[in-house]
């Protein structure tokens, strides 16, 4: 009954329009806004499991395709469709916003009606940027995101958001414009040689293109999805947004905007830029490796629990933008290909997985944060004594972060260490060393939060979790045990479009 | 049984009754007895040990063929696939009944020792899950499921070290004890991802049957520099068993991880847990047969812990501490057993070990419960008088330990010496003496330990005195029920363990190159040939040198061990801080890595990357936004969205 609704954009628009409409009608009375807006979030939820249920894993082929003609003078459409990159990516956000209401149920006060429309928005936008298959599209997208995330860490944010703002703004804002002048660019050159010009991203895909043009679009295209990943060296402004941000903002700000990044790589850089991906493919290795071991080793000097997590997303992250450039080291190391596929497939696991679990660790953070309003490693201890139930939830994201397997964590990092190794010896080395100093920094702070005698008054008079908080717990650990035990179900959708996407990196442009 | 069920769903039962106990206890405690969850989690783990009879019988005693399916794909990518799978041979059987058994033994005597904690349920849960999570390791039929298991024993180790989760003590050790195990978890997941590069397979099987192509092979690790293959992967899967079976330097972890309940020194870290990798390796003996280069260096290891750990022993006050640290002298002895390709013998030392060292742990549990947690040995004496039985299954333990001809220790323990002084690697030859001279050092601190605890003055307190008393049968019980094997599995079991089939394609001996085994077996005329030949062999004596000197230091002349202390102080010192490794880890591990990670924040972020790349820009921008912000009203919410309605409408109306 479902299968001829235009689906993605319901998936698209439902949030949205249904979040103007809370912001319209909500202000009376804040209880029914939340009720309504988490009816439209699981709505959303509910439509965007049909994307799964009705997709076909045979075929790389963009499925539930949807076009409308927008501005039709340069060619730029309403075009939206999935394939098996995007589709896991849509359904994480779709489910982690359900949490992100849930989670703000109680904690937001202040005009709380806008704070949900916010996220609904958000969630809409998010959606958008993975499933738009029209470049101008997917700018509008990926620009107007970035709005409600401002307007999140604007109004609810802590007391230094300014500085937040400003840093998250100008970072993002270098990239993506030099992004778009790509894609005017690519849009000229298509029509300088086909006589018409396209922002189709399926047509960029097949656009020949010099080697000079390629690296210059390629380092345009990195420099604005390195900022969102974040990648090594141009990393700074996450920890700081996600210190500034409330609870929500920082979970949809790691379990999914961090996300885009990644997904920009596959989407864009790998498939329109293949030779400029192979000559430069070093540089993104080695931002890589530093960011798993560098950043590691910062994780572990952090006292603020925030910026812990936030450290320790930009090391996993690592592992996605490793897993995603190794197919001509492998090459070029064994004389074939085989690898590269399991380095690209563990690397998009690794970012669904990192969505539940560094959702949870925020979450986790925002249920102290809740009651003591404290985000320092220091001014807790205990806690065990006091929230025996949240411990428990606690130390088992902690494991599923520092990789333990039989967790989600661990599932992208053994497949691109797998690969790594064929690549070179010493990848699979340094990206491993992940191991040691990932359960380090996780298990040290899990140590001085929440084992030992109780610290102080605040932690003696904390509360264990609440329905509604364990119910979101449970949710999350499920999600990181079912994809940790048997990641197979998601690995087959992402098959098919892993072979088209390696037929592509391999097929040269010039 | 199997007429009935198949064996995949024995199989099955075997690992699930753990689980679901495990499970149940874990989630639903809050609303069960004490009762209930004991007799869940116990009923739970008796299934696991009948079905591992029938196992055993099965496989063993009616010589089915061996096992070896797949249950579920993991997952696949590109042409691998990952499967969860059992494999069921001679090897798994017996660690089966092994595991299960001494389970059972530590869950019945936790009923006693647990019974006053308010953590009751939590530890039976926890221990539920550990014996699951090792029935995985050892069922597996790949590298990856080895892995899980390997990494889930290490988590439950972990949890149960941290028990006592209110004492600093305990928290440290077992944050020190799982990241000193991921050190070796590094070495291993490498060696897993080379063994996944060459045979693209992670499945025993076929990585087994391709092993021998690869014996020539050469890797380019070092630029210029081309290692063997095998020996690469060996050593990186070797380090993997370093850190889990504690051998030096990785072995740091053992003696603080007593700071668990005694229950779980006993199982995990004495019977079961630490001799994960002794099993590990054997079990790929036949990639270690392809490198002299791994096998020498094991050997080296295995001696250094045997004799090295073995020393400490003696100077220990701390009545589980003497036992962790003959723990590491034993495991030393099992991975140099491995290292001269007497992959057999190191697996039935494993088996009589877990026996006697499971029970002197439960021993000293018993000893403490009376002692009502006082664990100095200085602090004990005469408790012979008030624990009978705990007494004399002690001293049945202690002798199987120190090589009693007869009991269970001296057969393994001497035909590893043996093998040692045949191999023919030159490793071996430092090796041989290593583990002699520990045959002295064992008996010695064994001795003393068991004099100090159960002879001599009586040195508690009267309050302490007043209460001493035996212990609940549900302690003593499995004292006695692993006393038994102690005393008989070795005379039992040697002759088909180790001169027989038993382990048939199990474990793989290049004996051409590898001889000492079959060089063992042609001067093997049985067990009892075996003692009176023992008797005259430099091993008995030594032990029995090794009896005297405790004796005669701490009964004949009680004074005397305190003047040796006073005249060799420098080197009671160094023993006494565990040859600085703790220190040196401290250190530079611990304490460098957070001053780099220190170093890397305030100069790579927050100076360079932070104050000079982007507060740089931000200023001018700031500067810029001064002079905008006059026309500007502040509020960020309506403007936002006028940012975004006008882009698009201007995008239209332009581009149209």
């Amino acid at each position: 009954m479902f299968a001829d609704l235009p689906l993605l954009s319901l998936v698209i628009w439902t949030p949205i329009i249904g979040g103007l409409l809370v912001l319209v009608t909500g202000s009376k009375n804040a209880v029914e806004a939340k009720v309504l807006s988490l009816l439209i979030s699981i709505v959303t939820f509910f439509f965007s499991l049909f994307l799964y249920t009705d997709f076909d894993t045979t075929t790389a082929k963009m499925q539930f395709t949807e076009f409308l003609p927008w501005i039709s003078n340069f060619h730029i459409n309403y075009s939206l469709g999935i394939d098996g990159l995007s589709m896991p990516l849509i359904l994480l956000t779709t489910f982690i916003t359900i949490l992100v209401i849930i989670a703000g149920w109680k904690v937001i006060t202040f005009k709380a009606e806008q704070y949900m429309a916010a996220f609904l928005i958000l969630e809409g936008l998010m959606v958008g940027v993975f499933a738009a298959l029209d470049a101008m599209l997917f700018y509008v997208f990926w620009e107007a995101m970035l709005i409600p995330m401002f307007i999140i860490i604007g109004i609810w944010g802590g007391p230094n958001r300014v500085y937040a703002t400003i840093k998250f703004f100008l970072y993002t804002f270098l990239g993506s414009v030099l992004m778009l002048i790509s894609f005017l660019y690519m849009y000229w050159h298509a029509s300088q040689i086909n006589g018409v010009g396209t922002f189709s991203i399926l047509d960029l895909h097949q656009l020949p293109l010099g080697i000079m043009p390629q690296i210059l679009i390629f380092i345009s295209f990195l420099l604005a999805f390195a900022v969102k990943v974040p990648m090594w060296p141009v990393h700074t402004w996450l920890p700081d947004a996600h210190v500034e941000a409330p609870t929500g903002g920082s979970v949809i700000l790691a379990a999914i905007m961090l996300k885009l990044g990644g997904y920009g790589f596959v989407r864009f850089s790998l498939p329109i830029t293949p030779d400029a991906s192979q000559a430069l493919d070093w540089l993104v290795i080695a931002m890589s490796l530093i960011a798993i071991v560098y950043i590691g080793f910062v994780a572990l000097a952090q006292t603020d629990m925030k910026k812990l997590v936030a450290y320790s997303s930009i090391s996993h992250m690592g592992f996605v933008t490793l897993g995603f450039f190794l197919i001509w080291q492998i090459q070029s190391n064994t004389g074939a290909t085989a690898g590269a596929g399991m380095g690209l497939e563990g690397a998009m696991v690794q970012m669904i997985s990192h969505g539940f679990i560094s959702g949870a660790m925020f979450l986790s953070i925002g249920v102290l944060y809740d009651r003591v309003h404290s985000r320092e490693i220091s001014a807790y201890g205990g806690v065990i004594n006091k929230m025996p139930a949240f411990t428990a939830f606690a130390v088992f994201f902690a494991m599923a972060n520092a990789g333990l397997p039989g967790t989600s964590g661990f599932v992208g990092e053994f497949m691109v260490i797998m690969a790594a190794f064929k690549a070179n010896f010493w990848y699979a080395f340094t990206a491993a060393i992940t191991l040691i100093v990932g359960a380090a920094y996780s298990l040290w702070m899990v140590k001085r939060v929440f084992y030992g005698e109780v610290r102080n008054d605040n932690v003696a008079s904390l509360q264990d979790l609440d329905g509604r908080e364990f119910f979101i717990m449970t949710l999350l650990a499920i999600a990181v045990l079912v994809l940790g035990v048997w990641p197979d179900p998601l690995l087959e959708v992402m098959h098919a479009s892993v072979d088209n996407l390696m037929a592509h990196i391999q097929y040269s442009k010039l | 049984m199997f007429e009935t069920y198949t064996n995949l769903q024995v199989y099955l039962a075997i690992v699930l009754a753990p689980l679901i106990g495990s499970v149940l206890t874990g989630i639903f405690g809050t609303y069960m007895s004490k009762r209930m969850a004991h007799t869940i989690t116990i009923s739970g783990v008796a299934l696991s040990f009948l079905l591992s009879l029938v196992v055993f019988n099965y496989h063993i005693l009616h010589e089915m063929p061996d096992y070896n399916q797949n249950i579920y794909t993991w997952l696949k990518t590109e042409n691998l696939t990952f499967s969860i799978g059992f494999l069921i041979d001679s090897l798994t059987a017996m660690m089966l009944v092994v595991v299960s058994f001494v389970s059972l033994m530590v869950h019945i005597y936790t009923i006693g020792y647990m019974a006053d904690d308010n953590g009751y349920k939590r530890f039976f849960s926890y221990i539920s899950l550990f014996t699951f999570s090792m029935f995985m390791l050892v069922m597996s039929n790949n590298f990856m499921q080895l892995f899980f298991g390997w990494e889930a024993v290490g988590l439950v180790s972990y949890l149960l070290i941290g028990f006592y989760y209110k004492k600093e003590s305990a928290i440290f050790a077992n944050l020190k004890a799982f990241l000193v195990n991921r050190v070796g978890d590094f070495g291993f997941i490498l060696g897993i991802a080379a063994v996944l590069m060459y045979f693209n397979s992670l499945d025993y099987v076929e990585v087994f049957k391709q092993a021998p192509q690869f014996k020539d092979a050469m890797i380019e690790i070092m630029p210029g520099e081309q290692w063997s293959l095998m020996t690469v992967i060996c050593i990186l899967l070797f380090i993997g068993a370093m850190g889990k079976s504690a051998q030096a330097p990785l072995h740091v972890w053992l003696p603080d991880s007593m700071e668990g309940p005694t229950p779980i020194s006993a199982l995990i870290h004495a019977a079961t847990m630490v001799t994960a990798g002794i099993f590990m390796v054997s079990r790929m003996s036949p990639l270690y047969e392809l490198s002299d280069t791994a096998l020498s260096f094991i050997i080296y290891v295995g001696a250094f812990t045997a004799f090295f750990m073995g020393l400490l022993g003696i100077i220990q006050n701390d009545i589980k501490r003497v036992v962790a640290y003959s723990t590491l002298s034993q495991l030393g002895y099992m991975t140099v057993a491995l290292g001269v390709s007497s992959y057999s013998i190191a697996v039935f030392h494993l088996m009589t070990h877990a026996f006697f060292k499971a029970l002197l742990f439960l021993a000293a549990g018993s000893v403490i419960i009376g002692m009502h947690h006082v664990q100095d040995i200085r602090q004990m004496g005469n408790l012979k008088k008030y624990m009978p039985i705990t007494y004399i299954t002690s001293l049945i333990g202690t002798l199987a330990l120190i090589g009693f001809p007869g009991l269970s220790g001296f057969f393994s323990k001497d035909s590893i010496i043996e093998a040692v002084h045949y191999s023919t690697l030159p490793a071996a030859e430092i090796a041989y003496y290593a583990v002699l001279s520990g045959v002295f050092i064992t008996a010695f601190y064994s001795i003393r330990l068991f004099i100090l605890v159960f002879h001599g003055k009586e040195r508690m307190d009267e309050h302490t005195k007043h209460h001493l008393k035996e212990s609940p049968w549900v302690v003593t019980l499995p004292l006695i029920l692993l006393a038994i094997p102690s005393i008989a599995i070795g005379w039992m079991t040697i002759e088909p363990m180790l001169y027989g089939d038993y382990f048939k394609s199990a474990i793989t001996i290049n004996s051409v190159a590898h001889p000492s085994l079959s060089i063992l077996s042609e001067s093997f005329h049985g067990g009892l040939a075996m003692i009176t030949h023992g008797l005259q062999t430099l091993p008995f004596w030594l032990m029995v040198a090794g009896v005297t000197s405790a004796w005669f230091l701490y009964v004949i002349q009680p004074e005397l061990p305190g003047k040796i202390k006073a005249m060799f102080l420098p080197i009671y010192k160094l023993l006494e801080n565990n040859y600085g490794f703790d220190q040196f880890n401290q250190w530079f591990f611990a304490a460098g890595s957070r001053k780099l990670g220190g170093f890397l924040s305030s100069i790579g972020d927050a100076l360079l990357i932070d104050g000079l790349v982007v507060n740089g820009s931000a200023k001018t921008v700031a500067w810029f936004a001064s002079v905008i912000r006059k026309v500007q009203t502040g509020y960020l919410y309506h403007y936002a969205f006028t940012m975004l309605f006008g882009l698009i409408v201007l995008l239209i109306y332009v581009l149209n």
